[in-house]
């Protein structure tokens, strides 16, 4: 048998970092030993938010969901005997961009490798974190300057490196839909590109250029063939977006260029195995139309709603995609949907509606100013609010969580891990004495000095990265450099988006009943019932507060909820000031532990020590029994899609705590 | 948390002390609807020193159009503030849906920098039903905090434009306008909008816009004087920048100043007191309700010259009146 010519694969990645950098290297060598082609850096919160391991802020977050990086000496430590002259390395980095990618050419240059050799992706979307993923630190102008900045330098310096991922993936991962992906992540492009336009840092003749470097990082849900059409929409707006607006003339430049990570909302805790399924036919979406094919996957694991997956996890996700690359056909075709007058107008239908919308924000003054009023992320409150509800009402089948519910024991979450991955609670004090060992070593008057020349270049208009590449050989930390900019260009809290309008399941028979009960409760207590939705620690996964703050104002409870990023200090007062009669803390990212314990401890300061406390969130059910220990009235989790049930529980722990009787609502 | 009541002398003793638990307990107590919370809630706040009531603190308004900036400006004003020294309190008034009688509060999210300051309280309050961007229970609460801190702001839902009954309970009003948004100029024009004390024009770091809307405003301003002889200044400011944000917490203090000055203080609370039980009774019984008590120019003639007493055992005392007569 003679063997087809076969197009390339894409590049194949794992994104993960924990506990240590040394940890995190390890793992990067393994992973490209079993046939991982690139590498993807998940950095944890702190070091995205830009605080040292030892700030107040970061307690219980170091080394959890991603590798800590405090300084060149922990950037070295990640990349030890993997050249990056050779490596392709993502980055998952956008607030402190400029800083991380420093450290990266700071780290390439005592290798050995000169900026020109380098390749790789910072993500430096700053938009979107302000909609959906919530690492931002900044105001809007200020970080979109960073944005440019770090854009402007590597076109002159490090030409093969993607400056920027524009991403609709989190997007769809706070509830867009395809319309508003391609609407939403194509106005964020002409926010950046016009920005780095007007920065005057790059000549008109060198825009193609610009143009070029520009890729974006998206999403694939579960329906597939939508997706697909929704990535050949992608390919067809950019082209003539490209050329009407920027005027790029080659073709090769106008390119769409994209990288995945399939999606991970529709992942369910319940029945986990079957997100095996999920993932796999989410990949279709993305590489079954070659012309429309990505450039680099990543996929989640089967775990994904339980926790933090494990080598073993990881490399089953590995294994779907070497499966699809190297078993099956589809790299043998061209593009087999040319010509389908089904795809064509279905592409056409996304095209026209997301033009539509990418009107409506340029109306608006553009995409910044849309992302200010709160316009933007109130659209997509409303369509995460809509999916919901269909889920609740089983009008969206999600096999295992709202039918087919039975289920024989699973296997896989035996184990003493229970299936996930614990980072050792270790990681967080050998990292602060790491940093602690660093500082002590290092050259202060230099480490000053470079600070002066950062700070004088923030405040004056010139490009951030030679500032901050000097800062990263000086010994500058991960803090000191965000502080400095921190202190010139403010900080910002972005719009929550939950001031919607009540949608039509406020009008349903359950929740006038619930409704009821609850006006009915406020009058016994003499007061309407409050309740405040508090975000502990750094944590930026907003979707679930969001969702349990419009429920809940929809069901007639008057909710305060400021957003995320909330210190445990700041929840309790606001507790006090409101006069709240329950709080509900939400927290995925892993510090649940450690939240819960500083919140009780500043609730007993402020004297609120009988106010009920419930929270939800990624908790495993150990977890769940310590929590309970420590005074939690109830634990939340994915699989309680239920959120009228969710509101009546609420309701009779504040009767509880009130001594009334519990009402049932049927 | 139990349905208990707390005892009011000490409660009013604590809340003066400044203890905040004490404080928003008060608060709780002043939402409370039940029968027996409305007398200790009397009790209360007859119970509170009288001089901080009468000449203490400085109880300002602010309102707006929706987005104009209210909350911000207000974060900002409290930087400032806390910068002089003072203490700030702050009533932030959101809308309750109309459909579900919930709300979401959201202002305090504008005035997140406060976030860990003792000496700045906040408490949100949805303005169930009309009171016109208010909500009744404004009236009894900025007197609790007017017991406690040195600065009581109320943040208006800013409905329609034409609506700033904040400014007949509070000592200054400081209507903030919307660059290019024309309305506010056309009511105070038109004489529609009550003319507030102190203008100001925010986000000026717009450029343009901003400046057209302050010198079209500053216009109007010059055919129209307060009747009390008081000069509206109109300011430009932007909260975003933190610009002009001194120059609008000088002018609401020189309305205070004037005030004292004019020796009208008092009487303004007074008033203010006033004007909240008359826009109570017109709440719950309509004009009919005023015309059983004599109408309107009566009763604040009659409540001009009454002894003090809390408003929720003046307004009880009157709603009493009312129900006789509607016996009768
Ligand atoms: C969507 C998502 C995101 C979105 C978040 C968008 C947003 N604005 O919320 C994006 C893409 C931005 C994102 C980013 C990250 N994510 Co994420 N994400 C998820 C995902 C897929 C779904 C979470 C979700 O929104 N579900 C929908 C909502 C409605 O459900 P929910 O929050 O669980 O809420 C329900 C209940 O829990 C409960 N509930 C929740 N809160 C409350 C509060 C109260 C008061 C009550 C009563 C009930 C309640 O009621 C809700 C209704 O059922 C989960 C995995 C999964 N499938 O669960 C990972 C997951 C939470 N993410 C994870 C990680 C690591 C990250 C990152 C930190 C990665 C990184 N290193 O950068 C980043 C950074 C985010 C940040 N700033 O903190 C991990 C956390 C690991 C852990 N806990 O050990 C998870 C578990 C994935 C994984 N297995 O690795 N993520
Ligand atoms: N450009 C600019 N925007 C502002 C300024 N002040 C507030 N905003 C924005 O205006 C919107 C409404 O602000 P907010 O304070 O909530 O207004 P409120 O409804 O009047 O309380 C928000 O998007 C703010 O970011 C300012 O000085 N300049
Ligand atoms: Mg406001």
């Amino acid at each position: 048998m003679s063997t087809p010519k076969r197009d390339k694969p894409w590049l194949m990645r794992t994104y993960s970092g924990h506990s240590s950098a040394k940890a995190s290297n390890e793992l990067y060598r393994t992973n490209l030993s079993k046939g991982q082609t690139g590498l993807s850096v998940a950095f944890d919160l702190p070091t995205q938010t830009g605080y040292d391991s030892d700030h107040p802020l970061a307690r219980g977050e170091v080394g959890k969901v991603g590798v800590p990086i405090g300084n060149i000496g922990d950037m070295q430590a990640l990349f030890d005997q993997i050249p990056l002259g050779q490596m392709n390395t993502s980055m998952t980095i956008n607030a402190t961009a400029a800083w991380l990618l420093a450290l990266y050419v700071a780290v390439a240059e005592r290798q050995g490798a000169s900026p020109a050799q380098l390749q790789g992706t910072t993500q430096n979307d700053i938009l979107k974190e302000y909609l959906s993923r919530g690492t931002y630190i900044f105001p809007p102008a200020p970080s979109v300057r960073l944005t440019t900045d770090i854009i402007a330098y590597t076109v002159k310096n490090i030409p093969k490196w993607n400056p920027t991922n524009i991403c609709s993936y989190h997007l769809q991962e706070a509830g867009a839909t395809p319309t508003q992906e391609l609407a939403y992540a194509l106005s964020t492009a002409i926010a950046v590109m016009d920005a780095v336009r007007d920065s005057g840092q790059i000549g008109a003749d060198g825009f193609e250029q610009v143009v070029g470097r520009i890729s974006f990082f998206v999403n694939a849900g579960i329906r597939f063939i939508e997706e697909t059409c929704k990535l050949r929409a992608f390919g067809e707006m950019w082209d003539k977006l490209t050329q009407e607006r920027y005027g790029a003339q080659s073709e090769e430049m106008r390119r769409f260029r994209y990288g995945v990570q399939v999606n991970s909302l529709g992942l369910t805790e319940a029945q986990p195995e079957n997100n095996v399924q999920r993932i796999v036919l989410e990949m279709l979406g993305v590489s079954l139309s070659k012309r429309a094919r990505a450039r680099a996957i990543q996929l989640p694991a089967w775990n994904e709603a339980l926790g933090l997956p494990r080598p073993w996890d990881q490399q089953w996700a590995l294994r779907m995609q070497q499966v699809l690359a190297f078993e099956t056909d589809l790299l043998e075709y061209g593009d087999i949907f040319d010509g389908s007058p089904v795809i064509a107008a279905k592409v056409k239908a996304l095209v026209d509606g997301a033009t539509a919308e990418m009107a409506r924000v340029q109306e608006q003054g553009g995409m910044v100013q849309a992302i200010e009023s709160g316009y933007v992320k109130r659209q997509l409150v409303t369509s995460h609010t809509e999916r919901m509800r269909a889920i609740e009402r089983g009008d969206l089948k999600i096999i295992g969580l709202n039918c087919y519910q039975e289920t024989e024991q699973s296997p896989l979450t035996g184990g003493v891990d229970s299936g996930i991955m614990k980072v050792d609670p270790r990681a967080e004090r050998e990292q602060i004495e790491r940093l602690n060992a660093f500082r002590a070593q290092r050259n202060t008057a230099e480490v000053k000095a470079a600070l002066a020349t950062l700070a004088e270049t923030a405040r004056g208009g010139s490009n951030i990265m030679p500032a901050s590449i000097l800062c990263a050989h000086a010994g500058v930390t991960t803090g000191e450099w965000s502080q400095t900019l921190r202190d010139i260009f403010g900080e910002y809290r972005a719009p929550t988006g939950i001031d919607i309008p009540a949608n039509d399941d406020a009008r349903s028979a359950r929740a006038v009943a619930i409704r009821t009960q609850v006006n009915q409760t406020g009058e016994e207590v003499g007061r309407p019932l409050r309740l405040l939705i508090g975000k502990p620690g750094l944590d930026g996964h907003s979707n679930g507060a969001e969702q349990i703050a419009v429920k809940g104002r929809d069901v007639g409870f008057e909710i305060v909820y400021e957003g995320i990023r909330l210190t445990p200090e700041q929840i309790a007062k606001a507790a006090l000031e409101e006069g709240v009669h329950l709080i509900g803390l939400s927290v995925l990212s892993g510090s649940h532990i450690e939240m819960v314990d500083d919140v009780f401890n500043q609730l007993g300061k402020v004297g609120l020590k009988d106010v009920p406390v419930v929270i939800g969130g990624i908790i495993p059910e150990s977890d769940a029994k310590l929590l309970k220990e420590r005074g939690i009235a109830a634990v939340y989790t994915p699989k309680d899609i239920d959120m009228n049930g969710i509101m009546v529980d609420i309701l009779n722990l504040i009767r509880k705590a009130n001594e009334l009787k519990p009402v049932a609502v049927v | 948390m139990s349905l208990a009541l707390p005892e009011p002398d000490a409660l009013a003793v604590a809340v003066s002390g400044r203890d905040r638990l004490a404080l928003a307990r008060a608060l709780n107590l002043l939402d409370d609807r039940r029968p027996a919370a409305r007398q200790c809630a009397a009790a209360f706040l007859d119970a509170l020193p009288t001089d901080k009531l009468d000449t203490g603190g400085h109880l300002i308004g602010i309102t707006g159009p929706p987005g104009a900036g209210k909350s911000s400006l207000t974060a900002a004003l409290i930087q400032v503030w806390r910068r002089r020294g003072l203490k700030v309190a702050i009533l932030a008034v959101d809308p309750s849906s109309p459909i579900t009688g919930g709300a979401l509060l959201g202002d305090r999210l504008r005035m997140h920098a406060s976030g860990a300051d003792r000496e700045v309280f906040i408490r949100s309050l949805a303005c169930r039903g009309e009171f016109g961007g208010l909500s009744a229970e404004v009236w009894p609460m900025s007197l609790a905090m007017l017991a406690a801190f040195d600065i009581v702001l109320v943040e208006t839902v800013g409905v329609g434009q034409k609506e700033i009954d904040v400014s007949k309970m509070t000592d200054t009003t400081c209507f903030v306008a919307q660059p290019a948004s024309g309305d506010s100029i056309q009511f105070l024009k038109a004489g529609i909008m009550e003319v507030p004390h102190v203008i100001v024009v925010n986000k000026e770091d717009i450029g343009m816009a901003a400046r057209k809307t302050l010198s079209e405003l500053k216009n109007t301003l010059r055919r129209q004087m307060d009747p009390e002889g008081w000069q509206v200044p109109a300011l430009s400011a932007s909260a975003a920048l933190g610009s002009g944000i001194e120059k609008l917490a000088d002018a609401l203090d020189s309305h205070r100043q004037w005030l004292l000055g004019q020796g009208q203080f008092t009487a303004r609370r007074q008033r203010c007191q006033a004007e909240w039980l008359v826009k109570h009774l017109r709440e719950e019984f309509g004009r009919y309700g005023i015309g059983l008590l004599g109408g309107e120019e009566a009763l604040f003639t009659a409540l001009a010259n009454s002894p003090r007493r809390s408003p929720i055992a003046e307004y009880d005392a009157l709603r009493g009146r009312v129900m006789d007569a509607f016996q009768r």
